[in-house]
């Protein structure tokens, strides 16, 4: 049984779901509050 | 704590502090990381896959961590009424149940070539598939609660956050409690039974690991106070 296969497996789900986890909340912070500004702005 | 209950206070301090905390905190994970996969000795018994512990270790740690997260923000918007607990609670669910779920996965992918099995139901691994549950069961209270209007979670979720906190000592003293697969306390207050030549990256992946959780955290926060603020602006223009 090839041990890094696991760890290998192990690193990159990880690393990616903190990708996407970060990204997504960075997405969703800078639309909410570019959002916002419009509004304000148009106000 | 109230200092911070001005939304418009706490936004000017988490708007640097999101960048100051994210960026520092991937380049501890990657220097953590990278010293756990190719700096450090395989481990005598369990050979190279004792590397998985460099994140399963942070990721177990900011499961219970958020779960507390909620509980203390819970207790905050129960009992003193702070604005922004509410807020607080709703933002640290998802990053919550995001690293309980990588605990039980990396766990799982350690235990297949450790002790030839994905998964066994002793007290370790099924109270911390119960607190997996807890978080989906308080996401969906918080959406429902957050379709209310009020941009936070409702009273009673944040009771769930708070009973829910029952679980984290039984996922902390299920190892000695029970018998396990899973090994007793390797890291305690009194110290660390696994050799120092192992452990030093884990210091950089936990904290690593945390720095982008509170970052993670405070996005979510802002973008709950951004979308808080839009339906504010959006109801007085339908007022006229």
């Amino acid at each position: 049984m090839n041990q890094w296969a696991f760890v290998i497996g192990a690193y990159a789900l990880t690393f990616a779901g903190t990708g996407i986890i970060s990204l997504l909340s960075w997405r969703g912070m800078r639309g909410a509050e570019a959002s916002a500004q419009q509004l304000s702005d148009r106000t | 704590m109230h200092r911070f209950a001005n939304p418009a206070r706490f936004l000017k301090i988490a708007r640097p502090l999101t960048v100051w905390l994210f960026w520092p905190g991937l380049a501890l994970l990657l220097i953590g990381a990278g010293c756990g996969l190719f700096v450090t000795p395989a481990d005598y018994l369990q050979g190279d896959t004792v590397r998985i512990l460099y994140i399963h270790v942070p990721a177990a740690w900011l499961g219970m961590g958020g779960w507390t997260g909620i509980a203390v923000a819970a207790l905050m918007q129960l009992v003193w009424r702070h604005p922004l607990a509410a807020v607080a609670g709703r933002a640290i669910a998802m990053p919550g149940a995001f690293f309980t779920a990588i605990c039980l996965v990396t766990g799982s992918i350690w235990g297949r070539p450790t002790w030839g099995t994905w998964w066994e139901w002793d007290g370790r691994m099924t109270s911390m598939l119960v607190l997996f549950f807890l978080y989906l069961g308080y996401i969906a209270l918080a959406n429902a609660s957050a379709r209310q209007g009020n941009g936070g979670v409702s009273p009673v979720t944040a009771i769930f956050g708070l009973v829910g906190a029952v679980n984290l000592p039984i996922i902390n003293r299920s190892v000695v409690w029970w018998n396990s697969l899973h090994q007793g306390p390797s890291i305690t207050l009194r110290g660390s039974s696994i050799d120092s030549a192992l452990l030093w990256p884990l210091g950089f992946t936990l904290i690593g690991f945390t720095l982008i959780f509170v970052a993670i955290l405070l996005m979510r926060m802002r973008a709950i106070l951004a979308q808080n603020k839009i339906e504010a602006r959006m109801q007085r223009l339908a007022r006229g």
